[in-house]
């Protein structure tokens, strides 16, 4: 009976190597931003270019900050979800228009409608590469001190709405 | 027609030509810079390709790889080190960023587990082996089953040297 005891703890321990690493998915890359203070970044505004966007802006408000482009499939999934939350009126919401046209973004907004306070025109995708997008869609928000709290890659869902996002938004405006 | 001599009509014709033939993505710097690619080239074939996590963005032809790609020449044109442009990005990126995992006490498990693995198998092997040695039975048949066998086969030989 002995003899059973090490293959099987052998077994036990490959299964529970496996359990987890199977499900972690190797797209969702930790930030190490998360816990630091958001990039500083200055650009044109999509609609006005004339004007600019600063990270400085929004000092003092809890944000969320989003990553789109109007040639990312993923975006248009994950649209309707961010109108609601706009309609909800719970958090301002910046764009980053990443490596875009100028017009194909206005007019993508305008097709499918437009959820931001103000969109920042990142042509270059350089501000991009500060936040550290790899994945756009991408998610950050960001507190009252301009510390970044939380990133979520991908299209945003309803779950990840509700159960992470708000939960989030509410606390920090509390402090 | 003697007026413009065939080199001048060929200049003519290239002058007009080339600036067609030029790419149209902006550049950074267009001299070529064989010291300054040589360096891009060792950085980017250190740093990962987040979009296809397996390359590195030397050989990835990801959107994302050209743009890293570009800020690490664009960084080192500028001055920065090798080290403080592969900090930059591990910065924006995390250490999943460089190809090769660091060594740090997170990453122990898996530069050194393989070897965990092949000494703890080898320790297995020995141990069976020197088991096996120690069990290993010292006659193969009892005295009266080897003389039954003599007998059987004796009987086998003087059979056949009665046909």
């Amino acid at each position: 009976m002995k003899r059973f005891l090490l293959p099987l703890l052998i077994f036990a321990s490959l299964v529970i190597f496996l359990a987890i690493g199977l499900r972690l998915n190797p797209k969702e890359i930790p930030s190490p931003l998360i816990g630091k203070q958001v990039p500083a970044f200055q650009l044109t505004q999509l609609h006005e270019p004339e004007k600019m966007i600063s990270s400085a802006d929004m000092a003092g408000q809890v944000w969320l900050l989003n990553i789109w482009g109007s040639w990312c499939v993923s975006c248009r999934e994950e649209h309707p979800y961010l109108m609601d939350l706009f309609k909800l009126n719970a958090v301002p919401i910046v764009g980053l228009n990443y490596k875009d046209g100028r017009q194909d973004g206005i007019d993508w907004l305008r097709q499918f409608g437009d959820p931001y306070k103000v969109s920042a025109f990142d042509h270059d995708g350089r501000v991009g590469i500060d936040f550290g997008v790899y994945g756009v869609p991408e998610t950050f928000v960001i507190d009252k001190l301009g510390v970044i709290r939380y990133k979520h890659i991908g299209p945003l869902t309803p779950e990840v709405i509700t159960g992470k996002l708000l939960p989030l938004i509410k606390e920090l405006n509390r402090g | 027609m003697d007026k413009f001599s065939m080199n001048q009509l060929v200049l003519s014709f290239l002058l007009v030509v080339t600036p067609l033939l030029v790419n149209a993505e902006e550049a950074t710097s267009t001299a070529p810079d064989p010291v300054l690619d040589k360096r891009v080239l060792a950085i980017a074939e250190e740093l990962r390709c987040l979009v296809c996590q397996n390359q590195t963005i030397a050989d990835s032809d990801a959107a994302l790889a050209v743009d890293l790609r570009k800020q690490v020449r664009e960084k080192l044109a500028q001055g920065m080190s090798d080290r403080d442009v592969t900090e930059f990005m591990v910065e924006r990126y995390g250490d999943f960023v460089l190809y090769r995992p660091p060594v740090k006490t997170t990453t122990w498990l898996l530069w050194f587990g393989p070897f965990l693995f092949l000494a703890g198998g080898l320790l297995v092997l020995g141990r069976a082996l020197k088991r096996r040695a120690h069990t290993a039975p010292t006659a193969f048949l009892s005295e009266a089953e080897r003389r039954r066998v003599a007998t059987l086969l004796g009987t086998i030989t003087e059979s056949k040297e009665n046909t």
